[in-house]
């Protein structure tokens, strides 16, 4: 099955852009459904972005994030050709990773 | 005959108040010219927008303010249709129960053709078919159950196709028969008619306030409006088709809606693809 | 006194409520309304604050409130027959709009 993270990091300078599109259905708990049901809330609760062991950066989400989420950042202290790992766990416990090579 | 007299002058009075008020409803039955038409249409929107290069309509919004245009470009590295995209290609590949493909229903196999709907059928039913009628059209052929016309799976296979014509030019024809000049005239007129109570047309909006706000969105401008169908966009936090947006813009200047394909909508989609001939289709899109 | 206390029932039968709407008030309006938005859809021009307007006269009569009922059967007349109206002027105005 297809990663549900689509990202990019790029190398600029000494710094670096990350970007990622993560596929997720970000459902608040609050909504119904056609038939008058409610939604559960089914929401990514941390995503990590990690380099060299270290978290460069850490998202500890709520169901105000909204579906299939855009990250953007910058960091400092990576070089061309170092991976970074991604990766997320929501409230129902399920999670991916994925890792991607700065460009 | 002192009586007479101011009826007489009464009477002419009126006389005159007739042919002053029949003047606007006396214009005389054009023949349908959708060449000139087209180039009146394009006309109006780069006299308008002189600073845009053509090509730039089909960017609806982006084009009509610098922040969005910027917010835009960073969105379309990593664009949010990109899961449609790959779920459309997917599904555009997968035979039905059948054995056959969608691929065995359209000219080239389905691959760069999106540019030429709609299209008027000349020799069946006198219509305009649209690139969802078509595909529909194709399932139920096949055995399969018609897709929703409005919601994802639809819009994720028009988006493959949208992508494979990138680029390419709109070319919609309007061949010189009556049925498909009079389809083209019934676009045209439900593109000016007011409608709902609030009383908006589609030129309200799309013609005399393009770049402008309605709430806190910027208006597109109609020239190319439709060469980035279907559309990400994030008020539907989803993909949404042509009739998509049709039924939902009817519901929002409080009309009630047509169905999805109804031969108004069908039509209005002809007139609207026509005139913006020439300009390259960029679908699929995504919008605010 | 007995005069008085003729008068005053005299009075208090004449003041009696003449504007409270029975059932038959609105299933005639209603029907009126309801012609009138069919129009409309014949013209497939309807409001959706028509439909709203309808539904609601509907729900107050269920509920025994024909007053309410039948002024929103009215207000639905009204926003039906503004919509005729919208469809047939538009008819020949929607070419003042027309880019030539």
């Amino acid at each position: 099955m297809a990663s549900t993270i689509r990202v990019r990091a790029i190398s600029n300078g000494d710094t670096t852009e990350v970007q990622a599109l993560v596929q997720h259905p970000m459902d608040t708990g609050l909504v119904k459904d056609a038939q008058g049901q409610t939604i559960p809330p089914h929401f990514i609760q941390q995503l990590t972005f990690e380099h060299n062991g270290k978290n460069v950066f850490l998202a500890n989400w709520g169901p105000a994030v909204s579906k299939d989420p855009y990250v953007k950042f910058a960091f400092k202290g990576a070089n061309k050709g170092d991976e970074i790992k991604i990766s997320w766990v929501d409230n129902k416990g399920a999670n991916d990773a994925t890792t991607a090579k700065i460009q | 005959m002192t009586m007479r007299l101011p009826i007489r002058l009464a009477s002419v009075a009126l006389a005159f108040a007739v042919v002053a008020l029949a003047g606007p409803s006396a214009r005389a039955a054009d023949t349908p010219d959708p060449v000139a038409d087209a180039k009146a249409f394009q006309k109006f929107f780069k006299d308008k927008f002189p600073q845009l290069k053509p090509d730039d309509f089909v960017n609806g919004p982006y084009s009509m303010n610098e922040d969005l245009h910027r917010q835009w470009e960073e969105k379309e590295q990593f664009p949010p249709y990109e899961f449609a995209l790959e779920a459309g290609k997917e599904m555009f590949a997968k035979p039905f129960k059948n054995g056959k493909t969608y691929a065995d229903c359209f000219p080239n196999g389905g691959i760069g053709i999106r540019q030429n709907y709609p299209y008027f059928d000349e020799k069946e039913e006198g219509k305009v078919i649209t690139l969802e009628l078509a595909l529909n059209r194709c399932r139920e052929a096949n055995g399969e159950a018609p897709l929703s016309y409005v919601k994802d799976d639809m819009a994720s296979l028009t988006a493959y196709m949208a992508y494979t014509s990138r680029g390419k030019p709109m070319d919609i024809k309007v061949p010189n028969d009556p049925r498909a000049l009079e389809a083209y005239e019934n676009g045209k007129r439900y593109f000016y008619t007011r409608r709902g109570q609030l009383n908006f047309s589609c030129a309200t909006c799309h013609v005399q306030s393009p770049g402008e706000r309605i709430r806190a969105e910027i208006l597109a401008p109609a020239l190319g409006i439709l060469n980035a169908m279907p559309i990400y966009r994030s008020e539907w936090s989803g993909m949404g088709t042509t009739s998509r947006r049709f039924t939902t813009c009817n519901s929002q200047i409080r009309g009630v809606p047509l169905s999805p394909q109804d031969e108004d909508y069908r039509d209005l989609e002809y007139f609207l693809s026509y005139v913006s001939n020439g300009l390259p289709i960029s679908g699929p899109g995504a919008r605010p | 006194m007995r005069a008085l206390l003729l008068i005053a029932g005299l009075l208090f039968a004449g003041s009696a409520p003449a504007l409270a709407a029975s059932e038959a008030d609105f299933k005639a309006a209603f029907a009126t309304a309801e012609a009138a938005e069919k129009e409309a859809g014949q013209l497939r021009n309807q409001w959706t604050t028509t439909e709203a307007a309808l539904a609601a006269a509907k729900k107050a009569a269920a509920a025994g409130d024909f007053d309410q009922a039948v002024s929103s059967a009215k207000e639905a007349e009204a926003l039906a027959k503004a919509s005729i109206f919208q469809a047939t002027s538009e008819k020949e105005r929607w070419k003042d709009m027309e880019i030539r």
